[in-house]
């Protein structure tokens, strides 16, 4: 250890802030989940979905992926359908 | 001002000292605040939430004056005006203990809001010390709170369990659930806060802190060797030796009533040679 190493001394950020950047990560994700009760329609929406697609298209129950994210300005509901490779209808 | 609150009405506020995460702060708070209250003439009664755990009265240094407690009183075997310790330095000052069985189910909603509502008939504040969690003794000391105090260190799992009681204080208590009520007023207090930390960037700061949790800010305690003493000898820490720690706490205690303070962070401070040549000067 020399005497000027502090001067090498590579800068770090500051271990308050990582500390701030991750509640704040953590906290919008948890909030979103929790203390959100309409959020909770989300299960049956999906299976909604994957009956009304399956009167057309063959696929699985995990095919359809449903996703809310809520923010200050705007929410979204994401809707994910994976179709099979070789649609089981005679469209195509 | 002691002569005067006396003869009006009880105000009977409801005030639930909270956190989520254990060791923050919440019974040295408790004591603090309502000791606080009591000395500026307000009738206060301070209860412990903890059952099993019993606590508050230590901190209180009323341990060997227990004789009925808050379970005794909910199941009928006391009346309340024995379970009730009045406070050898403050006569507006009570506490009421909890009890030591282990029994977590003889805490009941229906009993606890007897005994408030008991209570709110003589006292001004009544000043409920939670237990750490969100189980039921958690959850029967925030239902039936006016205001809350949520007790934070600035440090992430503290600031985390902060934010998951205060969604509970909005949800799973009765003015939540009550039509038309005003939710819980909350305020947050800020613990074992270290100005020379903070200053280099190794703790959070008060302003962090309040970004995210998004709620009033009650005070902001700075960590102090006045805390242990206090709690050694069984002495609320307003009532003990003038310190940073019990500054801060009666800063609180002036914005809990209502008066509007300015936010000063009192850092515990050694005396300079200068301070120590010619005494203090503030």
């Amino acid at each position: 250890m020399s005497l000027f190493d502090f001067i090498r001394k590579p800068r770090q950020p500051k271990s308050a802030q990582t500390a701030k950047d991750r509640l704040q990560i953590l906290l919008a994700h948890e909030r979103s989940r929790e203390g959100s009760p309409e959020a909770d329609y989300l299960p049956m929406l999906q299976a909604d979905i994957v009956a009304a697609i399956r009167k057309y298209v063959a696929i699985g129950d995990k095919d359809v992926e449903v996703r809310m994210e809520r923010g200050d300005q705007m929410s979204s509901l994401e809707i994910n359908i994976e179709l099979p490779k070789t649609p089981a209808t005679k469209a195509g | 001002m002691t002569t005067e609150a006396k003869n009006n009405p009880p105000l009977g506020r409801v005030i639930v000292i909270t956190s989520g995460k254990g060791g923050v702060g919440k019974t040295t708070s408790s004591a603090a605040i309502s000791a606080g209250l009591a000395k500026k003439g307000f009738r206060t009664v301070v209860i412990d939430f903890d059952v099993g755990l019993r606590n508050l009265d230590m901190i209180m240094g009323c341990e060997r004056r227990v004789v009925f407690d808050f379970i005794n009183v909910i199941q009928g075997d006391a009346k309340l005006k024995q379970a009730l310790i009045k406070d050898k330095r403050l006569d507006t000052l009570s506490i009421l203990p909890t009890s030591q069985t282990r029994d977590k189910d003889a805490l009941t909603k229906e009993g606890v809001e007897q005994i408030l509502n008991e209570l709110k008939t003589e006292f001004d504040y009544i000043i409920c010390d939670s237990p750490a969690g969100i189980e039921r003794g958690a959850q029967l000391a925030m239902y039936f709170a006016d205001e809350a105090v949520v007790v934070t260190n600035p440090e992430v799992s503290s600031v985390r369990d902060s934010d998951r009681v205060l969604g509970l204080l909005g949800s799973q208590t009765k003015r939540a659930e009550t039509d038309g009520a005003e939710p819980i007023k909350a305020q947050v207090l800020i613990t074992r806060y270290d100005p020379s930390r903070v200053e280099i960037g190794e703790m959070m700061t008060v302003e962090d802190v309040l970004e995210i949790l998004a709620v009033p800010l009650l005070g902001v305690i700075p960590e102090s060797k006045a805390i242990l003493r206090a709690s050694n000898v069984g002495t609320p820490v307003v009532l003990d030796a003038p310190s940073a720690a019990s500054e801060a706490y009666e800063d609180a205690v002036i914005r809990l009533t209502g008066t509007e303070l300015e936010m000063r962070i009192v850092g515990e401070r050694k005396p300079g040679l200068f301070q120590r040549l010619f005494g203090r000067t503030a």
